[in-house]
């Protein structure tokens, strides 16, 4: 097809589908994308077609594996050729045909006139260079200042783009930086050329919630104030909801809705996007058993990691990842630890089931659980388990299903026959709603979110009453977390179990907890009944959180860090 | 995002429901195989250079274990009054084909042929004539001889058959790699996972004494060792150990530092496992990656290593079929270019061969490429 007759007939199409204007930025048409994988071919993008206006913001909404990104990617034709292969469809930026074309245009187009940024701060950054080399890079490459221009024009950027005393940062390197200023300078280098359009990788997927509401505070002011176009790409419709003035629901590698972003809210047409926005953690309805006995009490728990130095080793200070940490949780109750990363929560969760060393003293139904040994602990093991956030490193490759949930049988109760085993095994995977018959099928073969299924099969077999939920649903999509939420308060109602859910997302949270404690720099900021902390937070620090959870909107305060 | 992202399968499309009892298990080699096996060595066979090596230098290794009956200086059947007498697995006296000594028959001797050949007897000869210390005394110019109908590729200047002496000296570099390989592997992999796993100061204190184990000159330690103790296949073996162990002790380590924070460790330990067990079950087929990994180059370089000491006079004891050896004449004997020439080759395909099928088994445990 000739560019000059595909321009022209941007005329009649179908009412359904809105029209790309003569003078759309990005014009992307029937697009397809597959790969070549070993011995078949996998369709990930299937005949999608969409475009960008000058100045408006796009958003691509859809889950992991729903092939947003690589639509995205197919722009600046980024993706693995030849591996990745089109099929069909033109990609259209200013009236130039992308698709085939030589490597000085792409050149000229990305970074220049369209570009991107990542979700991941820190490994889009390069670790050895500074501050000013990195986004001085584009500015030499394409604008060819010399070193005073490019100097004055990162200080420029760095302001621009909400960094504190940019002439110190210039020389810092990326792992100086915290998170979010690591994702402030991504920005600054997106932003050197002025693009027309900055297309966004799930932007936020990877930092705090707090830090989350200040660079979409920070995208929109930029967006507003350089007049370029935004495309989006996200599984997160809060976000969407905010930025976006139009949306694409993407779903197996085609749109199944499009639309302004109002409109899709408001009434969603297609029973897919229905249950994206119905897909939202809800608020709990469960009220736990009064009265119930303490099972679990800590008094004054502390894990301080020492900071060694010098010739001899010597200790000369301490990072003080749990500093003094007092609760008591009944059973049949759910505490909610919140807290940014680095807050010591995950720590705290290690510590309390022993596989951390700390001080303080935990009492376990009023046994006290420190200076017991190996064998004495062991009994107890069994009582109080554990679940971990990461899907895919907390199955082990070469196990098969089965055999990772028997594991904890074959310890502590080594004398059940095998046939025993593998009927428990059956039984407890159906509670978690697996298919018994797949049990001898390995971890590559399921999705994440039948991964966390096993993950919590492998922790209920052994019949807990605590278990310990270190951010179960963090890497999941929210239609799946709701799913696992659902089957937790539901494994909580049936078996009387007692949680200590572990999560930075305060929506999460409050779905599953009665209980709330609020972590900063290993102390408890705040703990209470989850309603009135999260409803009417006492601190700042709460309530900055709360905000930026709940209304995506970053505090002025200054009481969140950058 | 990356392309393993894309194939995923979502949610709701569950696994098809599949029959209730366990699959047949995947097998190779009549042993069965969990898919991450299965994928490694399909990612093995994608290699076809590596793989058509690994098969070669399997064939290779197993002829040269039958040398006994290829090359040697008995037949392998002899039939004598009738009766049927095999010479290489059992020892006859001359007396016993009606000669005068008591010793066991030389059967390349012309009067023992003589003899069998006059009772109506007859001999299956293997394919080589000669075992690797042979001595052909019926030969017409002064050793090496030239290659001839008789000695393929010549004799070396002891008038011994090159042919056989390359077989057998073939025979114990491979076995002497393979054992070195294993022993070393065996104590790399207990020592480094014992480090990376218990850590603290028994890791602080061991590294600081493998660093210093290690910048022992160890060549001129194994020659002054080798004029000490009488060279033979163990003691030899016992030297390169002592300080060959510390090769794989650090990859292991590394692995088992890495392993003992993932997060199935952690769950195991939290179920109550033993550390003997979460180490055997769950970090060790990590660590084994790296250690299947570097066998076959490991492998190569204990064959270097020994022919160099053969070379230099400190290796196998005298006589025994040695490659080094054989270079070693080929160095004095510039008029005999057969004798550099075949022990040059040999080593290099056997080199040669053992990279390319340790590529492969490198592309096998490669992440990149077995993730489907």
């Amino acid at each position: 097809m000739t560019l000059a007759a595909e321009a022209g007939a941007a005329g009649p199409k179908p009412p359904a589908h809105p029209q790309a204007s003569a003078e759309a930025l990005v014009d992307v048409r029937d697009l397809s994308v597959s790969f070549r994988m070993t011995g078949n071919i996998v369709e990930a993008v299937r005949g999608v077609s969409f475009h960008i206006e000058p100045g408006e913001t796009v958003a691509l909404v859809g889950e992991s594996g729903s092939g947003k990104s690589v639509s995205a990617l197919s722009i600046l034709q980024l993706l693995p050729y030849p591996k990745a292969f089109h099929r069909t469809g033109s990609v259209r930026v200013r009236g130039k045909e992308m698709i085939g074309a030589s490597e000085s245009l792409l050149r000229s187009i990305r970074g220049n006139k369209i570009s991107m940024i990542f979700q991941e701060p820190m490994t889009s950054l390069n670790p050895l260079h500074t501050v000013q080399r990195q986004v001085a890079e584009t500015l030499f490459l394409h604008r060819k200042m010399n070193r005073e221009q490019a100097r004055a024009r990162v200080l420029e950027l760095l302001s621009m783009v909400g960094i504190k005393e940019p002439e110190k940062r210039l020389d810092s390197f990326p792992h100086q930086l915290s998170g979010g200023q690591r994702q402030r300078v991504m920005i600054a280098m997106a932003l050197a050329n002025e693009p027309e359009l900055l297309i966004a990788d799930e932007p936020t997927t990877a930092v705090d919630v707090t830090i989350q509401a200040q660079i979409l505070d920070l995208l929109q002011d930029l967006q507003r104030r350089l007049g370029m176009a935004m495309l989006i790409i996200t599984h997160e419709l809060g976000i969407v909801r905010k930025l976006a003035d139009r949306i694409y629901v993407m779903h197996e590698g085609k749109f199944v809705e499009q639309g302004d972003a109002g409109k899709i809210f408001s009434a969603p047409e297609h029973p897919y996007t229905q249950l994206l926005i119905g897909s939202e953690p809800k608020r709990r309805r469960y009220s736990p058993p009064a009265g119930t006995p303490v099972l679990l009490e800590t008094k004054d728990l502390r894990v301080h990691f020492p900071i060694k130095a010098g010739l001899f080793r010597r200790t000369i200070d301490h990072i003080r990842a749990v500093d003094g940490v007092d609760f008591t949780l009944h059973e049949g109750h759910t505490l909610g630890i919140v807290g940014e990363s680095g807050s010591g929560k995950t720590t705290l969760g290690l510590a309390i089931l022993r596989l951390m060393r700390s001080t303080g003293s935990i009492r376990y139904q009023g046994r006290e659980l420190q200076g017991l040994g190996f064998k004495d602990i062991r009994p107890l093991r069994k009582q109080m388990q554990i679940v971990f956030q990461d899907p895919f490193g907390s199955l082990s490759p070469r196990l098969s299903m089965a055999q990772v949930v028997e594991e904890g049988l074959v310890v502590h109760h080594p004398q059940i026959s095998e046939a025993e085993r593998r009927e428990q095994v059956a039984q407890v995977l159906t509670e978690v709603g697996m298919d018994p018959s797949t049990m001898h099928r390995y971890p590559h073969e399921f999705s994440g979110g039948q991964r966390q299924r096993v993950s919590i099969a492998r922790a209920l077999v052994l019949r807990p009453r605590l278990i310990v939920l270190d951010e179960p649903t963090s890497a999941l999509d929210r239609r799946v977390q709701v799913q696992i939420l659902e089957l937790l308060s539901d494994l909580r109602e049936r078996h009387g179990l007692t949680y200590i859910f572990i999560s930075h997302d305060l929506k999460v949270v409050r779905s599953i907890a009665d209980h709330v404690m609020v972590m900063r720099d290993g102390k408890v900021v705040e703990q209470g009944d989850a309603d009135e902390v999260l409803e009417s937070p006492q601190t700042e620090y709460t309530r900055a959180l709360v905000k930026a959870a709940f209304e995506l909107t970053a505090d002025a305060s200054g009481a969140v860090s950058q | 995002m990356s392309d393993r992202t894309a194939v995923v399968p979502s949610e709701e499309r569950r696994a098809p429901p599949a029959v209730a009892a366990p699959p047949p298990p995947d097998r190779f080699l009549g042993i069965s195989i969990t898919p991450l096996t299965r994928r490694r060595i399909n990612a093995f066979k994608r290699n076809r250079r590596g793989y058509w090596s690994a098969w070669v230098f399997a064939a290779l290794f197993l002829i040269s274990l039958f040398a006994e009956f290829l090359a040697n200086d008995k037949p392998l059947i002899v039939s004598y009054n009738d009766e049927l007498l095999f010479p290489i697995l059992k020892t006859y006296p001359e007396t016993h084909f009606g000669g005068f000594f008591e010793t066991a028959a030389e059967f390349r001797d012309p009067y023992v042929q003589e003899l069998i050949e006059d009772a109506g007897g007859w001999m299956l000869w293997p394919l080589i004539r000669f075992s690797f210390n042979t001595i052909n005394y019926q030969m017409t110019v002064p050793a090496p001889a030239p290659p001839s109908g008789e000695n393929w590729i010549g004799t070396d200047d002891q008038a011994r058959d090159v042919a056989a002496r390359t077989l057998y000296g073939f025979r114990i570099s491979v076995l002497f790699g393979f054992v070195f390989v294993i022993l070393t592997s065996i104590i790399g992999v207990i020592v480094g996972a014992s480090q990376g796993y218990f850590g603290g100061w028994y890791d602080l204190l061991f590294q600081r004494f493998m660093e210093i184990w290690g910048s022992v000159p160890t060549l001129y330690l194994i020659i002054i060792l080798a004029s000490v103790i009488t060279p033979s296949f163990w003691s030899l073996m016992f030297i390169m150990l002592l300080f060959g162990w510390m090769g794989l002790v650090d990859l292991v380590r590394a692995e088992f530092l890495r392993g003992r924070n993932i997060e199935y460790v952690s769950a195991a330990r939290a179920l109550g496992v033993s550390d003997a067990k979460i180490m055997f079950r769950h970090i060790l087929p990590n660590a084994m990656v790296a250690t299947i990994t570097f066998m076959p180059f490991i492998l190569a370089g204990s064959v270097t290593l020994l022919t160099g000491l053969d070379f230099l006079g400190f290796g196998l004891p005298a006589g025994s079929p040695s490659l080094g050896e054989m270079l070693n004449q080929g160095k004095a004997n510039l008029q005999a270019p057969w004798l550099g020439l075949t022990a040059f080759f040999t080593l290099g395909t056997m080199l040669v061969l053992l990279v390319f099928a340790g590529e492969a088994v490198r592309d096998a445990f490669d992440p990149r490429k077995t993730q489907s």
